[in-house]
């Protein structure tokens, strides 16, 4: 691990002012991204800005009867917030689908929005990968890649997003608030906060250099029943295959978005449509146009067969 | 025939000789013409945080992970490291109540908290329930990851009686139960190379049911 200086920070405004100092640095809230990747000298920040004690550990009810949860605020605590058991059974569920129980004590909700792929290659350095050295190359196309994108990728990168909290989030149309370096707040739908790879795979969100995440808010309940599916190798402890997040309510429409096929996670409005038709045809409009390769086309069927075992499930 | 103190004497000579001409090599660049840079040392902080109820004050390289903490500075060797990437779960210790890897947490992050380790939990003749169970159930085979899923198994108690849920919890809304499947579960986080799974999870139940 490259060396480093590090300061704690008691207010959003001390986190933002000390990047403005310090412009390189990063913020680390749980760490159990951040550390794996700088003991790898993946990433290599010359200075830390521990925003762990932000007071943004709490979850609270919004105006218009939604909640804000916290940036801070741990995966466990989230999972278990007697609110998000009853309303968003959906991101219970998808959060302790993800890591382990360790992991999820340490974990927060801006840390786990912004970890970074599980690409192999990504963590050979190797390898070639243009989104830990741009220009590079992608070392994924043409190797191994079983657990890579079959939508929204690009010629430089076929890189996942690997959250499962994500794809709950996104199916119940949360918006991420953040705080930049001069003081402005600002609110960033789920939907617009991931960017494509295109040919700049380095580039993984809206979010401009030392801008700080406050809190992620969900709107008021949508009812219906909340059902998340990973699939993965292993029964607990692994990152998903695909993933599928759903709430399907008593009239047979819904919302579906998935994980484990794209570089965020993946929801398409229009798809939801087809709901009452069943799998088959939300799947023809969620994944149009995949493209997939030889490791990875058995997403495709997986998508589907996954959403038939959602859909009758939520049937009862 | 040497005698064993002239070997140690040799010995030390051949590696005070050895550093010697490591020195000698490095000075030879360090001419007037090429000044040899002033190695920096790296930075380091402060930290005060207290393990297994005694109070610690570190100066530390801001690098050093609460395991190596632990283990190196204040020999607390019971923690064990595994894969060093949150992976396998042998690094567990309880902060502050909760169980967490500490290889992927920064020492000088820790300040003012409470650390228990196996060593805190119990020692060999007053053992922890836990401890106990795992004897007597025989969890372990080679007890490397032993410190860790015994760190763990306390905590899981904790956290299932503070209504935390699991992926296999089947009611959200309901108060989790002590089952095997959600002890399972919970317990997929520290990895046991000899495979002593089944035994680990009758150890829990025992001190779970022993507790109920
Ligand atoms: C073995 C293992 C298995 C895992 N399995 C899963 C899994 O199955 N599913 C899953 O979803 N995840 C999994 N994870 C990933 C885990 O969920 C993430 O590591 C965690 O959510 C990151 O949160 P953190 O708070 O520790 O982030 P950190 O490591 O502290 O930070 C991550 C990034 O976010 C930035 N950041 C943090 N806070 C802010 C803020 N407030 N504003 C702006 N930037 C910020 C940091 O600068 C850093 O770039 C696994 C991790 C490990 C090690
Ligand atoms: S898929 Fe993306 S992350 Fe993986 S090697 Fe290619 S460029 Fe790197």
């Amino acid at each position: 691990m490259k060396s480093f200086t590090y300061e704690r920070v008691a207010t959003p405004a001390a986190a933002t002012a000390a990047f403005a100092r310090a412009p390189g640095a990063r913020f680390i809230a749980g760490g159990t991204n951040l550390l794996d990747l700088m003991k790898l000298e993946i990433e290599t920040p010359a200075h830390l800005i521990d925003v762990s004690r932000l007071s943004l550990d709490k979850i609270e009810k919004t105006d218009d009867g939604g909640l804000r949860i916290g940036a801070m605020v741990r995966n466990t605590d989230l999972a278990s917030d007697a609110r998000v058991r009853r309303d968003y059974g959906l991101l219970s569920r998808a959060l302790v689908a993800g890591a382990s129980g360790q992991l999820r004590n340490k974990a927060t909700t801006a840390g786990n929005l912004l970890q970074r792929t599980r690409c192999p290659y990504f963590y050979d350095t190797n390898q070639p990968c243009n989104k830990r050295r741009p220009g590079s190359g992608c070392a994924a196309i043409g190797g191994f890649n079983r657990l890579h994108a079959v939508v929204g990728a690009s010629e430089a990168c076929i890189a996942t997003h690997p959250s499962d909290m994500a794809v709950a989030m996104r199916a119940l149309d949360a918006v991420v608030e953040t705080v930049d370096a001069a003081g402005k707040a600002r609110a960033i739908p789920l939907s617009g906060f991931y960017r494509a790879p295109g040919a700049t795979p380095h580039l993984e969100t809206v979010l401009a250099p030392g801008e700080l995440i406050t809190a992620v808010t969900l709107p008021r309940p949508v009812g219906g029943t909340h059902i998340y599916h990973k699939v993965r190798d292993r029964a607990s402890y692994a990152f998903a295959l695909i993933s599928v997040g759903a709430i399907v309510q008593k009239d047979g429409s819904g919302r579906v978005a998935l994980g484990g096929v794209g570089y965020q996670p993946w929801r398409v409005e229009a798809a939801e449509a087809e709901l009452p038709r069943g799998a088959k045809a939300v799947t023809a409009g969620l994944l149009a146009g995949a493209k997939t390769t030889h490791e990875n086309a058995y997403k495709l069927p997986l998508v589907e067969r996954t959403l038939a075992g959602v859909l009758a499930q939520a049937r009862g | 025939m040497q005698t064993p103190e002239e070997f140690e004497v040799s010995r030390r000579g051949v590696l005070v000789g050895g550093a010697a001409s490591v020195a000698t090599a490095t000075l030879v660049p360090a001419g007037p013409a090429m000044a040899a840079p002033t190695p920096v040392p790296p930075p380091t902080a402060k930290v005060a945080f207290s393990v297994n109820g005694q109070a610690h004050e570190l100066e530390l390289d801001t690098r050093v992970s609460l395991l190596d903490a632990l283990r190196e500075h204040l020999h607390l060797t019971g923690t064990k490291k595994g894969c060093d990437h949150g992976q396998c779960g042998a690094c567990t210790v309880i902060a502050d109540g909760r169980r967490i890897n500490s290889c992927l947490t920064l020492a000088v992050m820790h300040e003012g908290e409470k650390i228990t380790t196996i060593e805190g939990l119990g020692t060999p003749d007053r053992m922890h329930a836990m401890q106990d169970a795992f004897v007597v159930h025989d969890g372990y085979q080679c007890g490397y990851c032993t410190p860790g899923q015994i760190c763990s198994a306390v905590a899981v108690l904790g956290e299932i009686a503070a209504g935390v849920p699991s992926h296999v919890t089947a009611d959200l809304t309901a108060k989790p139960k002590v089952t095997p499947a959600e002890l399972r579960e919970r317990m997929s986080g520290n990895i046991c190379r000899c495979g002593a799974y089944s035994n680990i999870i009758d150890a829990i139940v025992d001190v779970a049911g022993a507790k109920t």
